[in-house]
């Protein structure tokens, strides 16, 4: 099963993907974060970045790309539903990124119920030349890459699955790995509005 | 020998500042400069600065070589496509330079074999101007590094401590 999803991921990566260069991608990125660490401020002070709301709005950012993001990678790869978590995982992590920033985290750390697990990512392009900048708050509350959180829960929230994903580790903190914690919630059912008749 | 290494920005401001000694030869790679050195040193480099502004227009390399003389200190700059100057400044013999205009004594002539065959004694010969230009081709890419950091802004001052041990590394390398 594992071997399926790589193999649809490295041939959609080949044939049906435009690609872009990887210094842009980075640098705009980069330029992102830089100016939401600027704009955003703990209220009543000029300089002193608000990390937390950052961490926030790079979440919601991910996740507006996330919902729209789940048509492309669904029409590029053409595949059906999952029939559990653990096949999710798989997608997610061997075709989804492949397909769209061409890594391969790994799946690991799955709990007693299969319904969490962690994405260890070896390289983060998103986190080229990056250096968290030193004022003693953003190596604690600043996680880098947390759009890639939001995307997540944005396009699993599109096929009916809630989840909450979150980095526990990063390597621009200093810590050896980055990774990301991925649990599900709970699956979405069809719901009527509440005064339908 | 002493050097004194200075990365200037667009508006003639410093962004980052290192000094060091040789490491060849056993040398302990101390810097040993006079206490004026201190201030001196930024003025010495300072002035060097017009003399790169004269030089850059005439040369289509980034490594412009020996921009500047005074006493016993040379400078030699290497000036990246952003405007930003590294300037390398490097003395034979730090103790023995009178700072004071009014020369009493003649300047001083190396006085031991050994120091005749440092760097800095012969700051134009094509060993040291290549040295230099290696030292200043690695701290280069280092600064690429640097910049590609996007919460860094452009003339702002360097305190990564992962540069300054690149640039050091550098330095015991090649100087």
């Amino acid at each position: 099963m594992a071997t399926k999803a790589a193999r649809i991921g490295e041939e959609v990566w080949k044939s049906r993907v435009d690609k872009i260069n990887a210094e842009v991608v980075t640098l705009t990125y980069g330029t992102i974060v830089a100016q939401l660490c600027r704009d955003l401020t703990v209220p009543n002070t000029i300089n002193k970045t608000d990390y937390n709301a950052v961490n926030k709005e790079l979440d919601r950012m991910g996740y507006n790309m996330g919902l729209r993001l789940i048509e492309d990678f669904l029409a590029k790869t053409g595949t059906g539903q999952c029939s559990n978590f653990r096949e999710t995982a798989e997608m997610i992590s061997k075709v989804g990124f492949k397909v769209f920033i061409n890594i391969t985290p790994n799946v690991s750390n799955w709990s007693k119920d299969s319904d969490s697990f962690h994405l260890v990512f070896e390289e983060n392009p998103l986190a080229d030349f990056v250096e968290l900048p030193d004022d003693g708050r953003a190596q604690d509350e600043l996680w880098y890459s947390n759009i890639l959180c939001g995307v997540i829960r944005g396009a699993m929230e599109m096929v009916q699955m809630q989840i909450e994903a979150r980095f526990v580790s990063d390597v621009l903190r200093g810590d050896d790995t980055t990774e990301m914690r991925v649990t599900l919630i709970r699956i979405i059912e069809d719901e009527m509005p509440p005064d339908d008749e | 020998m002493s050097y004194y290494f200075a990365i200037v920005g667009t508006r003639d401001n410093p962004l980052f500042e290192i000094d060091f000694g040789t490491s060849k030869g056993g040398a302990d790679g101390v810097a040993r400069f006079r206490d004026e050195a201190k201030h001196m040193n930024q003025f010495i480099v300072h002035a060097a600065i017009d003399m790169v502004e004269e030089v850059q227009w005439h040369n289509k390399e980034l490594y412009l070589k020996k921009v500047d003389s005074y006493q016993n200190n040379h400078i030699h700059c290497l000036l990246t496509g952003g405007n930003i100057k590294f300037m390398l400044l490097m003395n034979p013999d730090p103790t023995s330079t009178p700072y004071s205009t009014y020369q009493t004594s003649p300047p001083s002539r190396p006085s031991t074999a050994r120091q005749s065959t440092l760097l800095a004694s012969n700051p134009t010969a094509p060993q040291t101007e290549d040295a230099v230009r290696q030292f200043m081709l690695e701290v280069y890419e280092a600064w690429l590094k640097c910049i590609m950091n996007p919460f860094y802004q452009v003339n702002q001052a360097v305190t990564s401590p992962i540069f300054r041990s690149r640039v050091a590394t550098a330095a015991k390398k090649y100087l």
